[in-house]
């Protein structure tokens, strides 16, 4: 169809061209005919107007300051000149050169374009471009914004008829707008003897619901907002605040749309009756009034109310313990889709495997769904250490404060209850040990207060939490002489850093120059060590020159199912926290032989002690010649524990050892294996310990090997 | 419901009067076409109109030199009527709404415009 109305218009501005080629010729002989320049300036309006309707927009933005000249022409601001035709005669043979090019002909001459169109700007005076009405438009099909409501007051001219408007049909193009409620108010209306029925009287009360902004609604009125009174208010900004579902009451209303006076509604309010109903009686305020005030009050209350609703269905609280279910089953699905993988592999049914690889992607995915549920951010438990070290702060006299970071970072709900006390007993730790006194400080020419910091993160399958002080850091020498006095070390053994301040996390170890109530007999350390580890968690301390203590703990994001190392003791299959391990060494005969009886081995120069798994579960049979030696670390040491046979990492799904065998040492768990077989899982600590009480001289032992490679 | 209605397009350029013309039967309405104020004028009374939508630079008689007319009769005092501006033409704008003009548009305009104005002011 826009073919179509280009083809009219170049027939018709071939026609106008022409025309106005005679009238031209015409004005240059009869300058101030007042017809032949109305002539001119209509075929320049024509053609400007229709060519952009045509989509000639390249015409009309050319003819458009031609046409301002001749409107001053005709109002007899500036002369017909002899220049000015010759001028506009050059521009008439312009826009026949556009208007052909457009169906294939010579394009027009840029240069020539520009020169022709600087003339003419040049006759008009210099003004500022009037502010441009645009005309109301329907609603644009763009992004929808949040929801508004606008309260709306329309009140026309009464002469609103004699320019053949019809106000009906201004509210119904804001009922297209949106959601709206619409009240007549009709208390200006006369008698009937003094009416005219030819002036309007009445006028609107308007609530919209809307996306359009309030621009989109004033437009509605813009052919009789400068003759009418017209108020738009927003009266609910789609929850972009803080808001209860509540709104104002009805005399606030009233008050703030100017029904009535505040004065009055504060005498009324006195009387403690119903107040829409005192206004009424006494004639206060108009029955259509209070009607659209409450019209007002009903919209916003609900729209409230249903934002709760939206916001209450987008979390839903569920008990921990069905999610604790939950985890359970999802573990027994782990557990029969192993068994599937397993039973597909040694099927050599090609359509069978490729199931069983289908069920465990869906299995782990299920599993990773199901473990974030219960997820939270720790920042639950960050807040109430402010508290804490504020208290500890003034309880020893020191001026300190705690700076959290991380705090959305989301870890099991259980390992944040448990992580609790070790947090701390950390930040006490800091506050009591790390940070000096303000006199110290200053001496040091430090800030007086001193700063711990809490912070967390995540690192692939792990968290990652630090507890920082900007303190005095740890006093090796006092950390050494504590060690020789306990006979944790030779009086001059050398040991590296890491090693020295690992041994702060040993049972009864405590440099503190006093007892204080605070942080007891130096017991915090290791119970947090303990709990850490029974998360299978790892904590660490370092004190870098000048920059305090820092405390960095690593956790595994949950607790039901760990990664593990699947050995094999004889016929039986047992589970290593993957966490510990770090690394599998071998174990010849002759390497044990080379001993002298003592479970030791030489690793890259380091002695290292190991237990066997064998003896200590008693294990019958004859061992391979070749040995595994799983080397772990546990405490401040590394220890080895020989087994048979080390399978590989294994997905492990802890289950808990039924309540006859709670009385168990060594075992902290089992599992289900794929092949329906039971595999334990190793306490290692506590396997330590029972070789430990088994051998008196473990330690003895121990010692006299320190001495002994400290002299080689 | 706009089948009832018979609008009057009155302008001078006749690319202009087609596309008002195209625009308005297509949304249902029926169109008279004039070529200026006086034709409009005489076409009028033979017609009956519901609305004038008009230019206001033609020959012979302008755009609101028509509108007076049209309210000189008190039959016609009621009627909406839209006037076709160009932005350059405020003053313009300003004598069509003192001579009775409902409401305008602004050239160059897109159908959907044009149909939004009729339809607040064609109630």
């Amino acid at each position: 169809m826009i073919d179509t109305f280009r083809e009219t218009f170049r027939e018709e501005a071939l026609e106008i061209l022409a025309e106005l080629e005679n009238s031209l010729l015409q004005l240059d002989e009869q300058p101030e005919d007042a017809e032949v320049i109305d002539r001119v300036f209509r075929a320049l309006h024509t053609i400007k107007g229709a060519g952009a309707m045509a989509g000639f927009d390249d015409v009309a933005d050319f003819t458009h300051d031609i046409e301002s000249v001749y409107d001053l022409v005709r109002s007899g601001q500036i002369p017909a000149t002899s220049d000015l035709i010759s001028l506009t005669l050059a521009a008439r043979d312009q826009i026949k050169t556009m208007v052909i090019s457009s169906f294939g002909g010579e394009a027009a001459e840029p240069v020539e374009t520009a020169r022709i169109m600087e003339a003419f700007r040049a006759l008009l005076p210099r003004v500022a471009a009037p502010t441009l009405e645009k005309a109301a438009l329907p609603p644009s099909a763009g992004a929808r914004g949040p929801e508004v409501t606008y309260r709306i007051r329309f009140r026309p001219s009464r002469e609103l008829f004699h320019r053949g408007i019809n106000p009906l049909g201004l509210l119904r193009e804001l009922d297209r707008r949106g959601h709206c409620r619409i009240v007549a108010q009709t208390d200006v209306i006369p008698p009937l003897e003094e009416l005219d029925p030819e002036l309007c009287y009445t006028y609107w009360d308007v609530i919209l619901t809307t996306t359009e902004d309030i621009e989109d609604i004033r437009d509605v009125f813009i052919f009789v907002e400068s003759e009418s009174e017209l108020t738009i208010d927003v009266i609910d900004d789609g929850g972009l605040l803080d808001q209860d579902g509540d709104y104002k009451r009805l005399g606030e209303i009233l008050v703030e749309r100017g029904d009535l006076p505040a004065e009055d509604l504060q005498r009324i309010l006195d009387e403690k009756e119903r107040l829409g109903d005192i206004l009424l009686e006494r004639r206060l305020v108009d029955g259509f009034k209070i009607e659209s005030a409450l019209i007002e009050q009903e919209e916003i209350k609900g729209l409230r109310l249903g934002r709760q609703n939206l916001e209450s269905v987008a979390s839903v609280r569920v008990r921990s313990e069905k999610l604790d279910n939950l985890v359970n089953l999802i573990g027994e699905l782990v557990t029969v889709q192993a068994r599937l993988t397993q039973t597909a592999a040694g099927s050599r049914n090609a359509e069978l495997e490729a199931i069983a690889e289908e069920v465990e992607r869906l299995t782990w995915d299920l599993r990773d769904q199901v473990l974030n549920i219960r997820m939270l951010p720790i920042g639950s438990t960050f807040s109430k250490f402010k508290r804490l070290v504020r208290d500890l702060s003034s309880e020893l006299g020191k001026n300190v404060s705690l700076v959290t970071e991380g705090a959305e970072t989301e870890l099991d709900k259980t390992v944040i209850e448990r992580l609790h006390d070790p947090l701390v007993h950390l930040i006490r730790n800091c506050v009591d040990h790390g940070i000096e006194k303000p006199q110290e400080r200053a001496a040091k020419g430090k800030a007086s207060q001193g700063k711990v910091y809490l912070s967390a993160s995540h690192s692939g399958a792990t968290v990652i939490l630090e507890v920082r002080d900007n303190g005095a850091g740890l006093n090796r020498g006092a950390i050494r002489a504590r060690a020789v006095k306990r006979g944790l070390l030779p009086p001059e053994g050398e040991i590296s850093d890491r090693e020295l301040f690992k041994l702060i996390f040993l049972p009864g170890f405590s440099t503190a120059e006093k007892i204080s109530t605070v942080s007891g007999r130096g017991v915090g350390l290791d119970v947090v060590r303990r709990v850490i580890e029974e998360m299978r968690g790892t904590v660490e301390v370092s004190s870098p020159d000048g920059e305090g203590t820092v405390f960095t703990i690593k956790l595994p994001l949950t607790l039901a199912i760990i990664d593990g190392l699947l050995v094999k003791i004889g016929a039986e299959s047992y589970v290593f926290p993957l966490s510990a391990v770090e690394e599998c060494i071998e174990l010849k005969g002759e390497d044990a032989a080379r001993s002298h009886g003592r479970n030791l081995v030489n690793l890259r120069g380091e002695i290292i002690p190991y237990i066997r798994l064998r003896d200590q579960f008693s294990v019958h049979g004859v061992p391979p010649e070749i040995e595994q030696i799983v080397v772990v670390q546990l405490a401040s040491q590394r220890v080895g524990f020989v087994v048979d046979q080390v399978v590989g990492e294994h997905q492990t799904v802890i289950k808990s050892l039924g309540r006859m065998y709670q009385g168990v040492s060594g075992l902290s768990g089992a599992t289900i294996l794929g092949n329906g077989s039971v595999a334990l899982i190793l306490d290692l600590r506590q396997l330590l310990q029972m070789q430990e009480e088994a051998e008196d001289l473990f330690s003895e032992g121990l010692q006299q090997s320190l001495r002994q490679m400290t002299r080689s | 419901m706009n089948k009832t209605k018979k609008i009057m397009a009155v302008d001078d350029s006749p690319s202009i009067r087609q596309m008002l013309s195209f625009t308005l039967k297509q949304a249902g309405y029926e169109v008279v076409e004039a070529v200026d104020g006086k034709d409009a004028l005489a076409k009028f009374a033979a017609e009956n109109i519901q609305m004038l939508i008009t230019d206001l630079n033609m020959p012979n008689m302008d755009g609101i030199t028509l509108i007076r007319e049209i309210r000189k009769n008190s039959a016609n005092r009621f009627m909406p009527i839209i006037m076709l501006t160009t932005e350059s033409q405020e003053t313009k704008r300003q004598e069509g709404k003192a001579a009775g003009a409902s409401a305008w548009i602004v050239k160059p305009f897109k159908p959907e415009q044009l149909l939004g104005v009729v339809r607040m002011v064609l109630a």
